[in-house]
């Protein structure tokens, strides 16, 4: 029997296994972000937030504040798209670790270099995340190239919220927050799946 | 002390001079503001899809550029205005993330407003003013006692429309 998904209805045992695949998947993100910038980083448990429209941009300091999203769309048996959002001080945070301070522009944006590295830091993360997600549910994703934009987070989260409008209500949301000993560096990684890999995801797991 | 009425997104709201109405970080979703310059009513939908006949599950009007134009105008008939003073602005659909060619997320914010003048032009509601599309987010406020809609983006001069 296929399970059937409706984001407004989702029972228990559905969110139970979104739920831990957001946990394996960050908590793999985050070990390849450690060994990427050579410091011991942090994960706290990770928070899945059914949560309305009107709801979303409040979370990562509102609609206004400003943020870096990098976006892949999936493909494969699994499709759909998978975003990695954090806030400015969080990016220039991990761009100065990973270049050491320098290719820095002086306007305080972020330089050619800066913005290739956040967008490596963006694949190598998506790619730990999504081949953990790969080899629990035994589906083929493959993901295309990071897209990056940096802009107030409302307008940026827009873009997962019209693919969860098609299919519903809400919006499922997967938030890790993560950091070193410094400082706190905080991300989130949406994971969003079309209907249809709903269905396959958890059948592959046996729901 | 005049109030700032916040709309959501896939959310609407109506209000009335002095008061103000606005929506924060507008991407790929389009808000449109109808007015009634007479009364000074106004009311504010920020729609996330282009056609609810499209998508079944389509309970939440304010979602879509075609119900939810419906719904704003008979909210804002509800508190007086009247339907043949209506005007209309708009402004988002931006296209956040430059998307291969072949993708059909690519055009969600073209064909959003799209959508938003045909339904409008459909209704005979005539299109003042516009700030759509290019590839960054907007926060709109719109105040009714002169008719303006203000326009902020990020790293951009304010404008007014």
């Amino acid at each position: 029997m296929v399970s059937q998904i409706d984001l407004n209805q989702i029972d228990n045992m559905q969110y139970d296994v979104l739920k831990e695949i957001g946990n394996i998947g960050a908590g793999n993100a985050t070990t390849a972000l450690s060994q990427m910038i050579n410091s011991k980083i942090d994960m706290k448990v990770p928070k899945v937030d059914l949560l309305e429209f009107k709801e979303l941009s409040d979370i990562v300091g509102g609609a206004e504040n400003i943020v870096v999203g990098i976006l892949f769309t999936l493909e494969g048996q699994i499709d759909g798209m998978m975003m990695f959002m954090m806030d400015m001080g969080a990016a220039r945070h991990l761009v100065n670790l990973l270049l050491g301070g320098a290719y820095g522009s002086d306007s305080g944006e972020f330089s050619e270099m800066e913005r290739s590295a956040l967008n490596e830091i963006g694949n190598i993360i998506a790619g730990a995340y999504l081949s953990s997600l790969s080899s629990l549910t035994n589906l083929l994703i493959t993901s295309s190239i990071p897209y990056m934009a940096i802009d107030m987070s409302g307008a940026i989260l827009s873009v997962p919220a019209i693919e969860f409008g098609k299919i519903g209500d809400k919006a499922l949301l997967i938030e890790t927050e993560f950091g070193d000993a410094d400082n706190a560096v905080n991300g989130f990684f949406i994971l969003i799946p079309t209907i249809d890999s709903y269905k396959a995801i958890l059948s592959s797991l046996g729901l | 002390m005049n109030e700032m009425i916040k709309v959501g997104m896939a959310d609407s709201n109506v209000c009335v001079s002095p008061n103000a109405i606005t929506t924060l970080g507008l991407g790929s979703c389009v808000g449109i503001v109808l007015y009634d310059p007479v009364r000074k009513i106004a009311g504010m939908v920020h729609v996330m899809l282009p056609d609810s006949t499209k998508i079944i599950n389509n309970s939440n009007k304010a979602k879509f550029a075609d119900t939810g134009i419906d719904l704003l105008i008979s909210q804002m008939l509800a508190i007086g205005a009247d339907r043949r003073n209506l005007v209309a602005k708009i402004a988002g659909g931006a296209q956040m993330f430059a998307f291969g060619a072949n993708s059909d997320m690519m055009r969600i914010g073209d064909r959003n407003v799209e959508a938003t003048k045909s339904k409008l032009k459909q209704l005979g509601i005539s299109l003042k003013a516009e700030d759509t599309g290019a590839n960054y987010g907007r926060t709109i406020e719109f105040y009714p006692d002169n008719g303006m809609l203000l326009i902020k983006s990020v790293g951009k001069e304010k404008k007014m429309i």
